[in-house]
């Protein structure tokens, strides 16, 4: 049995060495090289004493990217993403909870890092990824590692106003993507056109699958997801044959006509994932590229990566709803009313998650982890977990699981998951506010923040991009003279929406 | 011009953009803002910007993309 994740690649580089790994259309590694580049800084690190520990990967998005997460593994340590663009004070906070002794960074990114509050040592990737492999140790700390171990954490908006660091480990990894890749049916000629950042989870499905089967990866770069032509023009180059974006990936495709001067030529797997598929926009790439397989994948970054997946099998109107359909093998989706009993046929209830794919918990967080990673309510008999997710969901008329909506102020906005409570807290930490309220308008794909105090709009805009990435920042910021309050003294939510 | 620039300032009060001339290219917008500025300037000045016309040229100034809205006024 497969107990490390990346017996993958030790595996693959015996039969495709010389086969393109990762690619971002100008650079690219073979898997040689990936394993070759990773040895190297796995066996830096162990060189440097750093084992069973984070490590800070604060680098541009890159092929040379995923081959430093892999030599972070090697070294018998566990990854952590951090987003360029993040601002400083929100890095911060993630430098705070993990406190890594080490942080690799590219020729781009190393100014940055080295004007930060950062304690540990901050290396090149391109000077580390040389350093001489030393098999023997890399062997030692492989036989050493148990599937239960640590490999990654990547940071998820917290409604406390402080990041959570979801922790994922060898088993549940390899639990998602065995059983990911056997349900979307890829192998050796997938062609991935990647979309997510790497400081998300939902890249594993890429990086990980590409080692498996010795598919190839092409990290699209970032600016091309606002030149919709250019876009496909890429994907029609490099032959990209699976894509699994985010939501408005796909419709900033479809919503602008763009299929009127291009089409995908060679796309026949499209799955998609973060939020519900509009159906008219849905129904314009069914048209578009008829012959594509279409999936929906739903699952938090908690469950690593995704649970559930509905291959698409029948025609859609506007106004349907798209199923979630059924969890992976391996992995069970209990539906939990408010009794924490099993919803009946049709209920509503709250969507909860067992199986090997639970990732650890929250890092160095053990109250937020006790709220979401519970006692399983229908076993009393020996320790089971199960993550609860927030989500409330039903069953249809098919057996098919449904996404309803959230039970708190978590929004889905452009792909990314975020607490309105996190904005909320950055607002008001901020001097001339008296209190603030966001709410989400749906219909506009807004972020709208209602607010009351001395400063002005534009002002307090300007103070928000130093302390919000630019995904959570409010797309419209009124200010009132006082905030509505419900009967409880609480912010009234529903009055701000009615306002929108 | 001046709706335009309030569509504009709004997303990032700290850019000049009478003066910017490198919006995309200086990657001062991202997706986000494209999105946001195609729906609001098919609001404001009811005219659609099709995926075609969507290439950093006529992105990177509010000069440029005040003159894409006026050719496509003139064509509708």
């Amino acid at each position: 049995m497969q107990t490390h994740v990346l017996d993958y690649l030790r595996e693959i580089v015996k039969t495709v060495p010389d086969k393109m790994a990762y690619s971002n259309g100008k650079e690219s590694l073979t898997f040689r090289e990936v394993y070759g580049q990773s040895r190297a800084i796995g066996t830096f690190l162990s060189d440097s004493g750093i084992y069973r520990e984070p490590v800070v990967i604060f680098m541009n998005k890159h092929p040379k990217m995923a081959a430093a997460f892999f030599g972070v593994i090697w070294g018998g340590n566990y990854y952590v993403p951090v987003d360029v663009e993040m601002p400083e004070s929100r890095i911060h906070l993630i430098l705070e909870n993990i406190r890594a002794k080490v942080m690799i960074c590219d020729a781009g990114t190393v100014e940055v890092a080295e004007r930060m509050a950062f304690d540990g040592k901050i290396v090149l990737y391109d000077e580390i990824c040389h350093t001489g492999i030393k098999e023997a140790i890399l062997q030692e700390i492989y036989e050493k590692a148990l599937d239960t171990d640590p490999i990654y954490i990547v940071f998820t908006s917290g409604s406390t106003g402080i990041p959570k660091g979801v922790t994922a480990c060898h088993r549940s990894v390899i639990d998602y993507i065995d059983h990911l890749s056997e349900a979307l049916g890829f192998d050796e000629n997938t062609v991935f056109g990647n979309q997510a950042p790497l400081y998300m989870d939902a890249c594993l499905r890429e990086l990980f699958s590409a080692v498996k089967f010795g598919a190839s990866v092409y990290l699209i770069p970032k600016e091309l997801f606002m030149l919709p032509v250019r876009l496909v023009e890429f994907m029609n180059e490099y032959q990209i044959n699976t894509v699994c974006w985010v939501v408005s990936a796909l419709t900033l495709i479809s919503a602008l006509g763009t299929f009127e001067t291009v089409i995908p030529e060679y796309l026949r797997l499209i799955a998609f994932v973060s939020e519900a598929f509009p159906v008219k926009q849905f129904n314009k790439w069914k048209a578009a590229v008829p012959d594509a397989k279409y999936v929906n994948l739903y699952g938090p970054t908690e469950g690593t990566g995704v649970c559930c997946y509905y291959t698409v099998d029948r025609e859609f109107l506007p106004g349907d709803i798209i199923p979630i359909g059924k969890p992976f093998k391996n992995t069970e989706i209990l539906l939990l009313n408010e009794e924490n009993e099993r919803c009946r046929q049709g209920e509503e209830g709250e969507i909860c998650i067992r199986g090997a794919s639970l990732t650890l918990g929250y890092y160095n967080n053990p109250e937020k982890t006790a709220e979401a990673f519970v006692q399983n309510p229908l076993n009393s008999f020996y320790p089971e977990l199960i993550y609860r997710t927030g989500d409330i969901g039903r069953i249809n008329d098919r057996g098919e699981l449904e996404f309803v909506s959230r039970r708190d102020y978590q929004i889905k906005h452009m792909g990314h998951r975020i607490e309105l409570g996190e904005i909320e807290v950055n607002v008001n930490t901020l001097d001339g506010i008296a209190a603030a309220g966001c709410v989400y308008d749906k219909a506009k794909s807004k972020i709208v923040l209602y607010y009351s105090g001395e400063t002005d709009e534009k002002a307090l805009m300007v103070s928000l991009k130093e302390r919000l990435p630019r995904y959570m920042l409010p797309g419209k910021i009124i200010r009132l003279e006082k905030l509505p309050y419900t009967a409880n003294g609480k912010l009234d939510r529903m009055t701000l929406m009615k306002m929108l | 011009m001046g709706e335009l620039i309030e569509i504009l300032s709004s997303l990032h009060p700290d850019v000049d953009f009478e003066n910017c001339k490198n919006l995309v290219d200086g990657k001062i917008l991202d997706s986000f803002d494209i999105i946001t500025i195609i729906s609001e300037v098919a609001e404001t000045f009811d005219v659609t910007i099709s995926a075609k016309y969507i290439v950093p040229e006529n992105f990177n100034s509010a000069e440029a993309l005040y003159a894409l809205i006026q050719k496509l006024e003139d064509e509708e």
